[in-house]
């Protein structure tokens, strides 16, 4: 096609399965479950992409950031290389282990780094470690060719290919990993070529966001996010998502539940109906994150390392499911998908828009979950604590 | 006829049975059913359809005639533009139920999602009925052209409400019916007028009610008795002024 990893240049319409798992208690299993999940959503997918991120899955590792990057020519991987040796200290490398797959086909080289940022280093330029991984993250995919980083977190990875999520998941293997989180994707690219950076999950250090919809902001959102750092290199839209979490949350400090309050924003005339420390956090919030906030119809899975999400957008026009059952938290665009991790869930709900269902390993409460007393759109001691000022 | 869908995919599920209808099955068993999409589809007549698991999107779309039954909970997009038949759902079903529906009858014991009778339409002697036991998400009825959707909230949490915002919305036609209180503000004011329902409603809604209670072993006198909202049209032509003029 003429530039490197636009395999199949096709474009079609929209669709997309999206599927998560976790363990509340940390409990670690492998792939097969969450394989089973988005097998079944096969027909909301066309082949053009899919993927999967897990939690936990490098334990003997957790120390180090773990990098997954793909390299379509030699001068690529040579030039990355350079990088990273010059950057951390790279404890580790391999290639990722594959099997053949027939449906998989024409696949870049795929290698892991296991990484240490040098305190040296960090106390030269004066960053935090993530820092300095995200600067190196957007380094190499906007300045080296054909060399993409498609995970950056610690004891997490991704996992992602042109091709349906199932075969994705035989094709690396994902029954040899353990994970105590699991978010999957299957893809029906919207507006935009069907290739192996650009599918599904998206990833910046340990968040990872898989999402059903198209984001009609994505051009303020990219502008907003090159003012901190953040350069899109993934061509599509979803990109934007892991970023702005990783702004919103990590460097600017916003609870996961205000996050997801930018990202899929009431409207203003529902803000107008609130109670007066309410409506100044909301009114406050549009105002400061009016170029964070997502437009168009979004369904995703969010997660970080002990935290997985699931929010749709504030008109609900993606579908998501949530389910509980002893101490995992299950969310699927479908409810078949559910009943393919989970045969007998002993709840299952539907989110309202925009309200975000979150499960943190530790505890037992899930946000969002009927009967948890955690049904808020936001924790109203969020509300007070600006209303003093 | 019994027919087994575990992995099996719908277009072969749907196949075997479109199959055995052209050679006169009228009733089918379909065990461990989990998320085959177009059960029912486009079939006409007097077939039945018992379904154990959760069947998928677009249950009983374009429907003419046959009586489904669902032992859980549905997917999004039941009874799609369905013309005529009954769709009983034991458990919730998802978003987008009833969407163009123009005849026929979808009773779900549960709540429903966002997006339900979406466009529901009337034409003479055809008056396609919903009723949802639970509760309803945003967007109820919206761009409604006529019909009859009930929301009976029999169940539902502490503080739970019992339609979501922008509640017929574009309303144009057809009546909902909503037991117990409704926020106005809740109610698209400037399409649905919304007032207490009168004895001549609830003669209206009776026959109904009491088709859903039978289904569901449920006591329809008592739910009756209970006061309802009634929602219908100002206008016949909302928008006429806004971009007809």
């Amino acid at each position: 096609m003429g530039e490197a990893g636009f395999d199949r240049g096709l474009r079609t319409i929209s669709g997309c399965g999206l599927s998560g798992m976790m363990s509340l208690t940390g409990e670690r299993v492998d792939g097969r479950a969450i394989r089973q999940s988005i097998a079944i959503l096969h027909d909301r997918s066309n082949g053009l992409g899919g993927g999967f991120a897990a939690y936990g899955i490098y334990p003997d590792r957790a120390e180090q950031f773990a990098l997954h990057i793909m390299y379509y020519t030699d001068e690529a991987q040579d030039g990355t290389e350079d990088v990273l040796s010059e950057e951390f200290d790279v404890v580790h490398d391999e290639r990722i282990p594959t099997r053949p797959n027939r449906n998989i086909v024409d696949p870049p080289a795929l290698m892991r780094y296991f990484v240490a940022p040098r305190a040296s280093k960090l106390h030269e330029l004066g960053v935090t470690a993530e820092d300095h991984v995200l600067g190196s993250v957007m380094r190499i995919n906007a300045e080296i060719a054909d060399a993409f980083v498609f995970s950056s977190g610690k004891n997490m990875g991704a996992f992602k290919a042109v091709g349906y999520a199932e075969d994705i998941a035989d094709f690396f293997r994902l029954e040899e990993y353990e994970g105590h989180t699991w978010i999957a994707h299957g893809r029906f690219p919207t507006n935009t070529p069907g290739w192996w950076a650009g599918a599904h999950p998206f990833t910046l250090l340990d968040w990872s966001v898989v999402h059903n919809g198209e984001i009609s902001s994505y051009g303020i959102n990219r502008r907003y996010l090159e003012m901190f750092g953040y350069q899109c290199t993934m061509r599509t839209d979803t990109e934007v998502m892991a970023y702005l979490l990783d702004l919103l949350i990590r460097r600017h400090g916003l609870p996961v539940e205000v996050a997801c309050d930018v990202l899929a924003a009431p409207f203003w005339e529902q803000i107008e109906r609130m109670p007066e420390g309410k409506r100044r956090l909301y009114s406050a919030l549009r105002e400061v994150y009016g170029s964070a906030l997502v437009n168009g119809p979004f369904a995703i899975i969010f997660a970080r390392q002990g935290e997985m999400v699931g929010v749709t957008e504030r008109v609900k026009l993606r579908p998501l499911v949530a389910a509980r059952k002893d101490s995992w938290l299950y969310l699927s665009s479908e409810e078949a998908g559910i009943r393919e991790m989970c045969a007998g869930p002993d709840l299952v709900w539907r989110p309202r828009a925009g309200q975000p269902v979150i499960g943190r390993v530790g505890s037992e409460v899930v946000v969002g979950e009927p009967g948890s007393g955690k049904e808020a759109r936001v924790p109203e001691e969020v509300a007070g604590e600006r209303r003093s000022d | 006829m019994r027919i087994d869908a575990k992995e099996l995919h719908y277009r072969e599920l749907n196949r075997r049975r479109r199959e055995a209808v052209a050679a006169g099955e009228k009733r089918f068993e379909l065990v461990n059913v989990n998320g085959q999409r177009y059960i029912g589809d486009g079939i006409t007549g007097e077939v039945e359809i018992d379904i154990q698991g959760v069947p998928g999107n677009d249950l009983g779309a374009f429907m003419d005639g046959p009586t489904i039954r669902v032992r859980g909970n549905a997917q999004d997009a039941v009874g799609n533009t369905m013309n005529a038949g009954r769709i009983v759902v034991e458990g919730h079903a998802g978003d987008v139920l009833g969407y163009g529906m123009r005849g026929g009858e979808l009773f779900v014991r549960g709540s429903v999602g966002y997006r339900v009778g979406i466009h529901m339409k009337a034409y003479r002697g055809k008056r396609p009925v919903v009723i949802a036991g639970g509760t309803a998400g945003d967007f109820l009825g919206e761009y409604m052209a006529g019909g009859l959707l009930i929301v009976l909230g029999l169940e539902r949490r502490n503080g739970e409400s019992l339609v979501g915002d922008w509640c017929a919305t574009g309303m144009h036609g057809g009546t909902l019916y909503i037991r117990g209180e409704v926020d106005p503000v809740l109610v698209a004011g400037e399409f649905g007028g919304m007032r207490p329902a009168e004895e001549k409603d609830l003669a209206d809604i009776g026959p109904h009610v009491e088709a859903y209670c039978a289904e569901f072993s449920l006591d329809a006198a008592e739910i009756l008795r209970s006061d309802f909202m009634r929602v219908a049209p100002i206008s016949h032509r909302p928008y006429g002024a806004k971009y007809a003029v």
